[in-house]
């Protein structure tokens, strides 16, 4: 039987004193993602534990970071009340807004900077950006998913707000390992997707495991008098994962790079609607 | 009557996923199904034959639908498509066509 591979070391101490980049004083955090370590700089010890505390399941010290950021805190009230996230790209210059931060990054020197007030929401939300438009030019997408693993194979369970992404989570048997209740991590490696574990939590509030497995299947899911489970035909397929792929970028180039894996994924990975009741008797069909 | 020419616009993704044609233009992530005569408009869009000639070859001789009918429902397709940016439409044979032309041609020269 085929088991999840572990992506990244669960390294749960608190390396204050090795993750302290001395030459510019900061407190060095790398986070691996979906096989992307990405190093977070904090600017003082408080924020340096928030965010190890947050990410734990996914830092690992010794990874050779993709892209490095800086963080620098900002007063509360410094910045707007917007809520909505602005992303444009400025002469390949990545510039991202929110009420509650500000960042810049360049993929090309892979290296950027966060000013926001110290939070963890803020570094989330910089994450799945950054992870977003890494992987629209790599054969991978973040989904609106639920996840977990069984039997060495992932499966996924998307849908609209409502749908059951958080439930389907909840109801998992012990044999399930979690990936995650909130925004699955999918990505083409030698042929094959994998759904990876993240640390972005819904309702849940439970991060995933930091461990990978081959896509077996993906589910649209609803909540419905009884259970039930029919294929969905590749055309209506890619249209429904389309919508709840994560992209937030007005880019042409990296939205057709997008389109392109949902249309390879489809092709690959089977996808069924599900309806079910909220009751543990639905991973029955899920094997 | 003028001929005209029609090309596939390059900021636009297309995949055929089973017996669908299924297209997203790029420029605003709209997603677009065509139907099986629309898919075969499509794929001819070369930009060098005329569109009365590929629905005469490759659409009334594949059909059940005669010339006349098989046109005016073509360039109603057209029509929409080049609306949205993502086909070129000319009155002269159309040259390598780019995103930039094509969204140029759906708010300039498009019919």
């Amino acid at each position: 039987m085929p088991t999840p591979t572990t992506c990244a070391a669960v390294d749960r101490r608190a390396p204050v004193a090795g993750g302290l980049d001395p030459e510019i004083g900061r407190l060095g955090l790398t986070i691996e993602i979906g096989g992307l370590p990405i190093r977070l700089r904090a600017p003082n010890p408080e924020f340096w534990s928030l965010l190890a505390a947050r990410y734990s399941n996914f830092v690992r010290p010794e990874a050779r970071a993709e892209m490095e950021f800086d963080l620098i805190a900002a007063a509360p009230g410094a910045l707007s009340q917007e809520e909505r996230v602005e992303v444009r790209c400025e002469d390949g210059r990545w510039l991202l807004a929110r009420g509650d931060f500000r960042a810049a990054f360049d993929l090309g020197s892979r290296g950027g900077h966060l000013a926001c007030v110290p939070n963890p929401y803020s570094v989330d939300t910089l994450l799945r950006v950054v992870h977003s438009l890494l992987l629209a030019s790599a054969d991978g997408l973040l989904l609106h998913a639920s996840g977990g693993i069984r039997n060495g194979r992932s499966f996924l369970f998307t849908g609209v707000s409502g749908a059951g992404k958080t439930t389907m989570a909840r109801l998992a048997p012990p044999d399930v390992r979690l990936l995650t209740d909130e925004i699955s991590y999918v990505r083409r490696t030698d042929g094959c997707f994998r759904a990876y574990g993240t640390p972005f939590t819904g309702e849940l509030g439970i991060q995933g495991e930091s461990i990978c497995a081959p896509l077996a299947a993906i589910y649209l899911i609803e909540h419905a008098a009884e259970n039930g489970l029919e294929p969905v035909p590749e055309a209506q397929a890619a249209r429904h994962l389309m919508r709840h792929t994560l992209f937030f970028a007005r880019d042409a180039r990296l939205a057709a790079g997008v389109f392109t894996t949902v249309c390879e994924l489809v092709r690959r990975v089977p996808v069924f609607r599900l309806q079910f009741q909220p009751d543990p008797r639905v991973w029955e069909m899920i094997q | 009557m003028s001929t005209t020419y029609i090309a596939r616009s390059s900021a636009v993704a297309a995949r055929r996923l089973g017996d669908e044609m299924v297209m997203m233009s790029a420029l605003d992530s709209t997603l677009f199904s065509l139907s099986d005569v629309a898919a075969v408009l499509w794929e001819a869009a070369d930009g060098h034959t005329p569109l009365d000639q590929i629905v005469r070859d490759r659409v009334c001789s594949t059909y059940e639908v005669d010339h006349p009918t098989a046109l005016r429902d073509a360039e109603e397709f057209v029509r929409a498509l080049a609306a949205h940016g993502v086909l070129l439409v000319s009155d002269h044979p159309i040259e390598a066509p780019t995103a930039q032309a094509s969204a140029a041609s759906a708010s300039g020269n498009s019919r």
